[in-house]
């Protein structure tokens, strides 16, 4: 449970330095304000929907942090048996990469006003992360053929999960990437569709980020890591 | 109703953040039904959460009944007596109580005041409820599901709670129960992220951080809370519900059950316990939080008087917000640990309660030479500090490892959080109801309902809880469907539960009397005008009564001050609206 401590004490540090920028040690009841002088109540300046969205990715990360959490603790125990990793992961692993890179030129194309380079950006981006999937699909299917089910050991079962919990967020931002597209090839305004495309921007590069952690993990790489949190613990 | 004759209030600021485009329903179905009004799905989410506790309540009777009057119910056996206390736990918990607290009064209350027009997403908002409705159905649907709902407990502890020998474990009574949390969790997912960038971006002209009342604040914390510690359920769902239905063992052991060997293996029970309870303990405050926050705004609108150290009331909220994040494990003292670890939770446990005290302190203080009116809102807001103070000191016992230990298992267990999380939080919703329905509804309910609903719940509540503290000192266990012939339990220990149990039946059908209140002043009751209780936050401002949709007419309210302007030295009347200017100074 160290991991999602630590993920916990950096969201409490965020919290507590957003509010130390907005007047915590005022005392309110001293100061009423006249007409036409109240003071500014400290809302961002950035789009509502980029602050609702940052909000559901820390959400979201802290269910990967869980789920993290959860197999260092189990990978623990000394029955624990990995799994091989299939070489698919990083084909996988570099089309998301690609995805998440062509929605990055997609993103600085709708701020040039580009609309032709963001079509293509998006449906490359698009493509992309279809290959993920459907590589993400064939690596378990070859696990599968070699045996490894996912209810023979409880490594396999965290494989299966951490994997499909992933591979189902990205298929949820296929639908936000599929109503951008249909939003870029109407040619809706150029504000609305640049908004649009820098929320699927952020949150591709949000999942690229925590397949990298992943697939981290599930490498044993960070086996030293996690023996750390452990010797913390004990 | 005080006449408020208001200075010209040109001219007026420009708002940060741009207006909400508001969607104007066409139909009658999108104005009641598939409302994206705030304030229509708070309603929905109230009733929704009423009608799922009303069964809760229900459920607690027969258990009552079985306690106290063993072998005389045909209808109640073992296998019932366990699924009454589960389905009841998680009711009361999580459907009641969080989805009350933030769904109903969250989205009555955020958008109204902080003087925004609806919450940011109302699309989303609205798909909330309707996920909610449809957890609640899941989770019903398990009382007609072959096998009957889970008994596992409403912690769900593995292995049991997949085993046959527990109730609904083999069969559909545990998925429907997960499933339905599931759903719950991504209906609230969806909602919290409203409440909060609504407190964050929605704000109108004027209204700082520092000027929210502490309702908003106390939801504000809650929801964000909630929306951090809900992926744990959510993850420990998932796990358990692969577990069950495709034989995974992330969760369960080797086992050998009817002298056969289960397919599981190499499982750790104690890692559903981690997850479970690290969401389980802030759950606690989720509840807490919204009801201290209430509890703040009615003592000072009922005394007349300004909240005592507003300051530290919201740093409190703030504190006990991260700091119910590292005692999960308190919970899990008998499941054995390393005592290291044991002392640093019971250490955290305990701190908590410094800011908890002083919430505590400061109510009092606020009522201290107050001008009290003992209307039903207010005695609710008595009632609450009294037994939070109460749960909250057996709670300093249990956070103690070496009392926790031989008190874990008892009746006390039951009698502590019932009082702190039941009871309690409780009042606090009764209060808000008697408090805000005139806002809803434009009509007041009725006084002297209210008196008595308070008096019987009131009197009844400790009537219940009191006594139980004993019998768990004497060490009857909790979760035992009968005590049958037990050499240590004296006699009167029987007598004891009967007295408890008539006292339940009592309290329950005190609540009859406060859901006939409810729909009886909706015709009936007496007109409320726009501000009954003379009372300065936004909501009570709104141009008409109950607020439509849109909440404020052409022009969203401009704040001037703090939501506590009661009783100001000089001033005209006793309480000064948030959305009155002071006066402009000459030069």
């Amino acid at each position: 449970m160290v991991i999602i401590i630590l993920f916990m004490v950096g969201v409490v540090a965020a919290v507590l330095w957003w509010l130390s920028h907005q007047g915590l040690m005022a005392k309110p009841w001293l100061e009423q304000s006249t007409v036409g002088n109240v003071p500014a109540t400290g809302a961002s300046s950035l789009p509502t929907a980029k602050i609702g969205l940052g909000m559901f990715l820390t959400v979201a990360g802290s269910l990967f942090a869980l789920l993290v959490s959860a197999y260092a603790m189990r990978m623990a125990m000394p029955d624990w048996r990995a799994l091989p990793m299939p070489i698919l992961l990083w084909i996988n692993t570099g089309a998301l990469v690609v995805s998440s890179a062509a929605l990055q030129c997609a993103q600085g194309a709708a701020r040039r006003q580009d609309l032709a380079d963001v079509r293509t950006g998006l449906l490359a981006g698009g493509a992309a992360a279809l290959v993920f999937l459907a590589g993400q699909l064939l690596a378990w299917q070859q696990l599968n053929a070699l045996g490894y089910f996912l209810a023979t050991n409880p490594a396999n079962a965290f494989f299966y999960l951490l994997t499909a919990v992933h591979g189902v967020h990205v298929a949820g931002g296929m639908v936000a990437l599929g109503r951008t597209g249909a939003r870029a090839w109407r040619g809706d305004r150029p504000d609305r569709l640049r908004l649009s495309v820098e929320l699927c921007t952020m949150y591709w590069h949000f999942l690229l980020l925590v397949w990298l952690v992943l697939l981290g993990l599930l490498m044993g790489w960070a086996d030293r890591f996690a023996e750390m949190c452990r010797q913390l613990l004990s | 109703m005080v006449d408020v004759i208001r200075e010209p209030v040109e001219p007026v600021p420009p708002a940060e953040v741009p207006e909400l485009e508001l969607y104007h329903p066409k139909s009658w179905i999108t104005t009641w039904v598939f409302s994206q009004d705030a304030k229509v799905i708070a309603v929905q989410y109230s009733v929704t959460a009423l009608a799922i506790g009303m069964v809760a309540l229900v459920l607690s009777w027969m258990m009552r009944l079985q306690l106290a009057f063993p072998d005389s119910f045909s209808f109640i056996d073992a296998n019932g007596y366990y699924q009454f206390i589960t389905m009841h736990g998680m009711i009361m918990v999580i459907y009641l109580l969080t989805a009350l607290f933030l769904g109903g009064f969250g989205n009555y209350l955020i958008p109204l005041m902080v003087g925004a027009r609806d919450m940011v997403f109302p699309y989303v908002n609205m798909l909330s409820y309707w996920i909610y409705l449809l957890a609640v159905l899941v989770l019903a649907a398990g009382f007609f599901a072959p096998g009957g709902p889970t008994g596992a407990g409403w912690t769900l502890y593995p292995p049991q709670a997949i085993l046959s020998g527990t109730p609904g474990g083999n069969d559909w009574g545990i998925i429907l129960m997960l499933s339905s949390l599931i759903l719950f969790i991504i209906g609230f997912t969806m909602g919290g992220l409203n409440y909060v960038v609504t407190v964050l971006q929605g704000r109108t002209r004027g209204m700082t951080l520092m000027r929210m009342p502490l309702t908003v604040w106390g939801i504000f914390t809650a929801t964000v809370m909630a929306l951090l510690a809900f992926p744990a359920l959510f993850v420990a769902a998932v796990m358990m519900l692969l577990d069950r239905i495709l034989g995974t063992s992330f969760f369960m052991p080797s086992l050998v059950e009817m002298g056969e060997h289960l397919k599981y293996g190499g499982g750790s029970p104690i890692l559903f316990q981690h997850l479970f309870w690290f969401f389980g303990h802030p759950e606690v405050y989720i509840v807490a939080l919204p009801a201290f926050g209430i509890v703040s705004d009615l003592i000072s609108t009922h005394a007349r008087k300004n909240i005592f150290g507003y300051r530290m009331m919201v740093w409190a909220i703030v504190g006990i917000g991260a700091l119910s994040f590292v005692v999960w494990a308190h919970h899990m003292y008998v499941s054995g640990m390393n005592p290291y670890f044991g002392f640093f939770f019971a250490t955290t446990t305990l701190i908590i309660a410094i800011p908890t005290a002083i919430k505590v302190y400061n109510w009092v203080l606020t009522l201290w030479r107050g001008d009290i009116h003992l209307t039903p809102p207010m005695l609710f807001a008595i009632a609450f500090i009294v037994t939070f103070v109460n749960g909250g000191l057996t709670g300093l016992f249990l956070g103690n490892v070496v009392v926790d230990v031989p008190l874990s298992d008892t009746m006390f267990v039951v009698a502590h959080f019932h009082m702190v999380m039941g009871v309690a939080p409780i009042f606090v919703v009764f209060g808000a109801v008697y408090h805000w329905y005139p806002k809803i509804t434009g009509r007041m309910l009725d006084d002297t309902m209210g008196k008595i609903h308070f008096w019987v719940s009131f009197v009844g509540a400790y009537a219940i809880f009191f006594p139980m503290h004993y019998l768990g000192l004497i060490g009857v266990p909790r979760r035992y469907y009968e005590l049958g012939e037990t050499a240590f339990i004296p006699p009167s220990a029987h007598d004891l539960n009967i007295f408890i149990t008539l006292a339940a039946l009592t309290v329950g059908a005190a609540q009859l009397v406060f859901l006939f209140n409810l729909i009886w002043s909706l015709r009936h009751g007496k007109e409320a005008g726009g501000n009954p209780w003379r009372a300065t936050t936004l909501e009570w401002q709104t141009p008409t009564t109950p607020p439509p949709h849109g909440n404020w007419g052409d022009e969203q309210p401009v704040v001037y001050r703090w939501a506590y302007d009661y009783s100001v030295p000089g001033a005209e009347q006793d309480f000064l609206p948030q959305n009155w200017p002071a006066p402009s100074r000459p030069g």
